[in-house]
């Protein structure tokens, strides 16, 4: 027995399981920062995309046609290569936080996600039906009072399946930050593999945290979904 | 800053290589968007036959691949996939060192990340034939071949076609990832180019303007062929 628990332990996976543990951290950083501000951000974006305003619902309009458009492997690569080369931007404020990897990955995840993000919020926005609207305004509501009431509630509470999964996809999209050095749970593995040369053992460990990090997310938004449909409960 | 003037083509600018890089990209993407097809509808026939060891294996593949990121299964396919081909050639008696070269490597990598969400398509779709079309069919004397191309194939299709064109999206998005491999399409041209001009803004921001050329034609190919399925139903 305790020789097969000392094989488990000399096992590579078994080694490879704590080193890219010790990069779950820094995952998970990445994700507290931009999945908040992301879902803000969408919020907005989404208000501005219905909004009677051409000029502002159109900007945002062809802001998230470019950035779904596009590979989020460019957006990172353009943030972290792209404007660390304009001379002006070394020189300014901003400079101190576009030379860490971290907050480049930051800022390209948040602006990716507030693209997708508000696409989907729109759609919810834009199936809530009208009389609850105007009863809404029978009461006197104001545009605000509409909002916070009525408008947001129930959007947000239609689109929670299809924003679950594009938070999904946020957890699986911060391996790609690994890319500009940044070292999280596939730069780890990535070195491990370049070191042992043992891509399957590298990956059976980094594969098991990505997959847990996805099952607390689908859970995280199954009780979000239970507690915000309590009229659909099937015994309350 | 910018440095659009070595966009030319010829030797002096980078504009036919990217050419060639982005013609690399669709044909990455149009292999294994037809690879990760068919891998898909032999995993969406493993989910719906009755049988629960095939079920099993088909349900274990689709959530895996789709919750662990891509550029892992890319790292994973693209460093051990020589061991994997070597050993199976072992078997059948070849020792000799194999090396599959980065096409065929991308290409296996994205159909087998594309196939798990083109599976997820194709079985709706196939769910949403009324069973008893299938029984008409079978009551007119078709065998199961005629009933698969004459029955099921042409409603999946037509009910799979919105959905089919996401995945080509993501597809065609996920080449981006192959960069790492060192195969070079379009992501890994641009990285190459402004190594060697020192301009990354042009190169990146090149890159990403054909990315934007290629989503926004392949979905107007894809409205098209939506209007062209759906004839006789009006939508």
């Amino acid at each position: 027995m305790i020789e097969f628990l000392n094989s488990i332990q000399n096992s590579l996976i078994y080694k490879n399981f704590f080193l890219v543990l010790s990069g779950l951290d820094n995952t998970i950083l990445l994700l507290l920062i931009s999945l908040p501000v992301g879902f803000v951000l969408a919020l907005l974006f989404a208000l501005g995309r219905v909004s009677k305003i051409a000029l502002l619902s159109r900007t945002i309009a062809s802001y998230i046609f470019v950035i779904r458009g596009t590979p989020l492997l460019v957006q990172i690569y353009l943030i972290y290569f792209g404007l660390g080369s304009v001379k002006f931007i070394r020189e300014s404020f901003l400079w101190y936080a576009l030379k860490e990897p971290f907050w480049c990955g930051v800022i390209a995840l948040t602006i990716n996600t507030v693209a997708y993000g508000a696409e989907i919020f729109r759609g919810g926005i834009q199936s809530i039906e009208k009389s609850q609207v105007e009863s809404g305004l029978s009461l006197g509501f104001g545009k605000f009072l509409l909002l916070r009431k009525i408008i947001l509630p129930i959007a947000i509470r239609k689109v929670l399946p299809s924003y679950g999964n594009e938070l999904i996809l946020m957890v699986k999209a911060t391996s790609l930050v690994s890319l500009t050095t940044y070292m999280e749970m596939t730069g780890i593995a990535r070195k491990i593999m370049a070191k042992t040369f043992a891509p399957v053992e590298a990956f059976i460990a980094a594969g098991i945290l990505y997959l847990f990090l996805n099952f607390l997310m689908v859970q995280f938004v199954k009780y979000l979904e239970w507690k915000y449909n309590p009229h659909l409960r099937l015994n309350n | 800053m910018f440095k659009f003037d070595k966009l030319v083509f010829g030797d002096a600018g980078w504009g036919d290589e990217f050419l060639i890089a982005t013609l690399m990209t669709l044909l990455v993407s149009i292999l294994s968007m037809g690879l990760g097809l068919f891998l898909a509808i032999i995993t969406v026939w493993a989910k719906i036959i009755q049988n629960r060891i095939t079920r099993f294996i088909g349900n274990f593949y689709t959530t895996v691949i789709r919750g662990v990121p891509e550029l892992l299964v890319i790292y994973l396919i693209f460093f051990g996939g020589n061991a994997v081909v070597m050993s199976i050639a072992k078997v059948f008696g070849y020792n000799k060192y194999i090396e599959l070269n980065a096409l065929t490597i991308a290409t296996i990598a994205i159909a087998v990340i594309s196939a798990t969400y083109s599976s997820e398509v194709l079985r709706a779709s196939y769910l949403a034939i009324s069973k008893g079309q299938i029984e008409a069919a079978k009551a007119l004397g078709m065998n199961k071949f005629s009933i698969f191309f004459k029955v099921i194939s042409p409603q999946v299709i037509r009910h799979a076609l919105p959905g089919i064109g996401n995945v080509w999206q993501i597809t065609l998005k996920d080449t981006s990832l192959i960069s790492v491999t060192g195969l070079v399409e379009i992501m890994r041209q641009s990285r190459i180019s402004s190594n060697v001009e020192h301009s990354p803004l042009t190169f990146l921001i090149t890159a990403a303007i054909l990315y934007l050329c290629l989503t926004t034609i392949s979905g107007r190919v894809f409205k098209t062929l939506e209007v062209n399925y759906s004839k006789g139903f009006s939508t």
